[in-house]
């Protein structure tokens, strides 16, 4: 249970990161805020969209549908089920490839860093670390045994 | 649980409050930068020149960092017109500004070359070249203030020396200067060429270029 709250206080965390450079993508507020600077460059360079859709648009999509399906784990009929775990897991796996990826191209492409994208790639990549613990560490709940009817004299 | 429930709470009107602040705190273009002075004052300064100074022929261009005619110039064009002519000595360049009015941040852009040109060792033409190969920012609307100091950044300026002129705004007169002698000129769009002090109207190719400053060399030595 504290592996699945860690992921959801993660990933709300991660939303708003995302959506934060969704909004700028989008044109709502204006410069982001970036001391170290490299976030326009980032933010203005063709890499920031993918088949015509900002970057971080994936991100605010992918965040809320870990954020869901941790909080729908955390009710009390999915407490014990292994499934969420593994849904969280699989779309971290995606999310970590993708932040590695984008990581890479600011890195030997763009040649600028974005600390808010860098800030993104560290947080899915500790929900992506918390999820493949709770998989290690959480069983099949144990089938339900019921006695056998008693036969005989 | 309660006490998660709780924080989840708490973690999402904080964000939500960080991200009204993020949002809402946006310092504008630098004004005294990005729009034309009252005053316009002739500080003796014709353009930079990219080439040698002894060659045959002179191009002078008029053009706006925000226009999409000037960038697809600079980006497809420009490469084989340097590598061509003005190494090969035959070709001096130089650039004036003609900020077009439509244009919401063309005089910041002409600006943030200028205070990258006064740093020296070429710094002109490194910021001219970073406006318009990252030309999406001409696209989007959105304010480029902070691209600009990437940009000056990525270029190794002096970031004191470049916030400081262009908070100031210090060569706003002098793109204003190059505007009007423009119009002077008849410059009515961007980008638009003098090939030695005569107009040029062929084709804004790199073949018709050459064509035509092989032609004004060959005028010259006659």
């Amino acid at each position: 249970m504290r592996t699945r709250q860690a992921i959801a206080l993660l990933a709300l965390v991660g939303f708003f990161v995302a959506l934060y450079l969704w909004l700028h993508q989008i044109g709502v507020g204006g410069e982001l805020k970036c001391g170290t600077g490299g976030c326009e460059t980032v933010q203005a360079s063709r890499w920031s969209q993918q088949f015509g859709i900002p970057v971080a648009f994936y991100g605010v999509v992918g965040y809320a549908a870990i954020l869901a399906v941790a909080l729908v784990s955390l009710q009390p009929a999915w407490l014990e089920r292994r499934g969420p775990t593994l849904l969280i897991a699989a779309l971290a796996t995606g999310g970590v490839l993708f932040s590695a990826w984008l990581t890479y191209l600011e890195l030997f492409v763009i040649h600028a860093i974005c600390r808010w994208c860098v800030t993104s790639a560290v947080i899915i990549a500790a929900i992506w670390i918390v999820a493949l613990y709770a998989l290690r560490t959480t069983h099949h709940a144990p089938p339900v045994r019921t006695p056998a009817p008693r036969t005989g004299p | 649980m309660k006490r998660f429930y709780l924080m989840l709470g708490v973690l999402t009107l904080a964000l939500g409050a960080m991200l009204v602040y993020l949002l809402k705190n946006n310092p504008s273009a630098p004004r005294a930068a990005n729009e034309a002075p009252a005053a316009v004052v002739d500080d003796g300064f014709r353009g930079y020149t990219l080439g040698s100074d002894s060659a045959p022929v002179e191009v002078t261009e008029y053009g706006d960092f925000e226009c999409p005619a000037c960038a697809g110039f600079a980006v497809i064009q420009m490469p084989t017109i340097k590598e061509q002519l003005i190494t090969t000595g035959k070709l001096r360049w130089r650039y004036r500004d003609y900020p077009l009015p439509m244009h919401p941040y063309s005089r910041l852009a002409a600006h943030t070359a200028q205070c990258a040109g006064e740093q020296g060792g070429g710094k002109f033409w490194e910021m001219h070249d970073q406006l318009f190969m990252n030309h999406s920012w001409a696209q989007t609307g959105k304010n480029p203030t902070g691209l600009f100091r990437d940009f000056a950044r990525a270029i190794g300026l002096d970031l004191a020396r470049y916030d400081a002129c262009m908070e100031s705004g210090r060569y706003a007169a002098r793109i204003e200067f190059s505007k009007q002698e423009g119009e002077q000129r008849l410059v009515n769009g961007t980008p638009t060429f003098f090939i030695n002090g005569t107009l040029y109207t062929e084709k804004n190719n790199s073949d018709a270029f050459k064509a035509a400053i092989n032609s004004a060399a060959a005028a010259r030595r006659r």
